[in-house]
């Protein structure tokens, strides 16, 4: 079946995996991407916080 | 007793604020968006010519009104940046571009996804649609210019260029249904009132609140580690609790 005959069929399967499912898994990327950088950028001041402490000791 | 709001333009100060806000712009997001999907597709009638295929716009249209009023905030954040040389509005641009850039991606897909059906095709050159995706290309150039300079004063100095001459781009994309002759039609709601059922009216506000809501909540998550990443040889930064832990 052709996409086209498909769409006219089932509008709104058509509409929630085409533009709703696309757009929610875009904002969850987004969320997991904002939450890993902040866990990465963490990691990198404890290092650079344990890296100062021990160079006074 | 009057509140100092230049305190809160410190990221000392905001960067604590941020994140006592994120939990509650990020539920009423969620919240609203649920309502405002249960309205769209429960409550809301078909339309009258599209069938059902109008409830694209329920995403479509707040992703294209947020595109346009995160650029402007974006661009104004990056013009404070660089007249005042306010640490905090700099970030505050640079944290905006990447879901400014989504909503402006969004916004052509769901727009592409609608056109196939009622205009036979994915994508026309219109000035509607052409001016959206200049938008797009701006923000992966604010993106892209920021990435590609190591000193973060210098790159903020220079994409906030870039956004500030952008910015005549965003007049252009919502007047273009007037000023051509153009496929995508015109605004449905106007100050003078509109012809859209109230149902459809309520799921497109509420939606729109929700979009707004999950920008600032996002916006604030990426401001912080923005900020942690600039600050962290400050000592504001190595006493932090979570620092510590």
């Amino acid at each position: 079946m052709s996409l086209d005959i498909w769409m006219r069929e089932n509008p709104l399967s058509y509409i929630w995996i085409g533009s709703y499912a696309v757009a929610f898994l875009i904002f969850a990327i987004e969320i997991a991407m904002v939450k890993h950088k902040r866990k990465i950028t963490l990691q990198q001041v404890r290092l650079m916080r344990e890296a100062d402490e021990s160079e006074q000791e | 007793m009057a509140i100092n709001w230049f305190k809160y333009s410190a990221p000392t100060t905001f960067y604590g604020l941020a994140g006592k806000l994120i939990p509650w712009f990020a539920i009423s997001a969620a919240v609203l968006c649920i309502v405002g999907l249960y309205i769209g597709f429960v409550v809301a009638p078909a339309d009258a010519q599209q069938g059902e295929f109008y409830r694209i716009i329920f995403i479509h249209v707040p992703s294209s009104i947020l595109s346009m009023f995160l650029y402007l905030i974006m661009a104004a954040y990056a013009a404070m940046g660089l007249i005042f040389n306010t640490r905090l509005s700099s970030m505050m641009a640079s944290a905006i571009a990447p879901t400014g850039a989504l909503f402006a991606f969004i916004s052509l897909w769901t727009g592409a996804l609608w056109g196939k059906p009622m205009w036979g095709a994915w994508w026309v050159w219109d000035a509607r649609l052409t001016s959206e995706l200049i938008l797009l290309f701006l923000y992966l150039g604010f993106i892209s210019l920021h990435a590609s300079i190591d000193d973060p004063r210098r790159a903020d100095r220079a994409a906030a260029l870039l956004a500030i001459v952008g910015s005549v781009n965003v007049p252009i994309i919502y007047f273009s249904v007037q000023w051509w002759n153009t496929l995508h039609q015109g605004s449905t709601i106007k100050f003078t009132g509109t012809s859209m059922h109230i149902a459809m009216q309520q799921a497109m506000f509420t939606m729109l609140v929700a979009c707004w809501l999950y920008a600032i909540t996002v916006t604030l998550m990426r401001v912080r580690s923005i900020i942690l990443e600039r600050e962290r040889h400050t000592k504001w930064i190595t006493e932090l609790a979570e620092v510590k832990a």
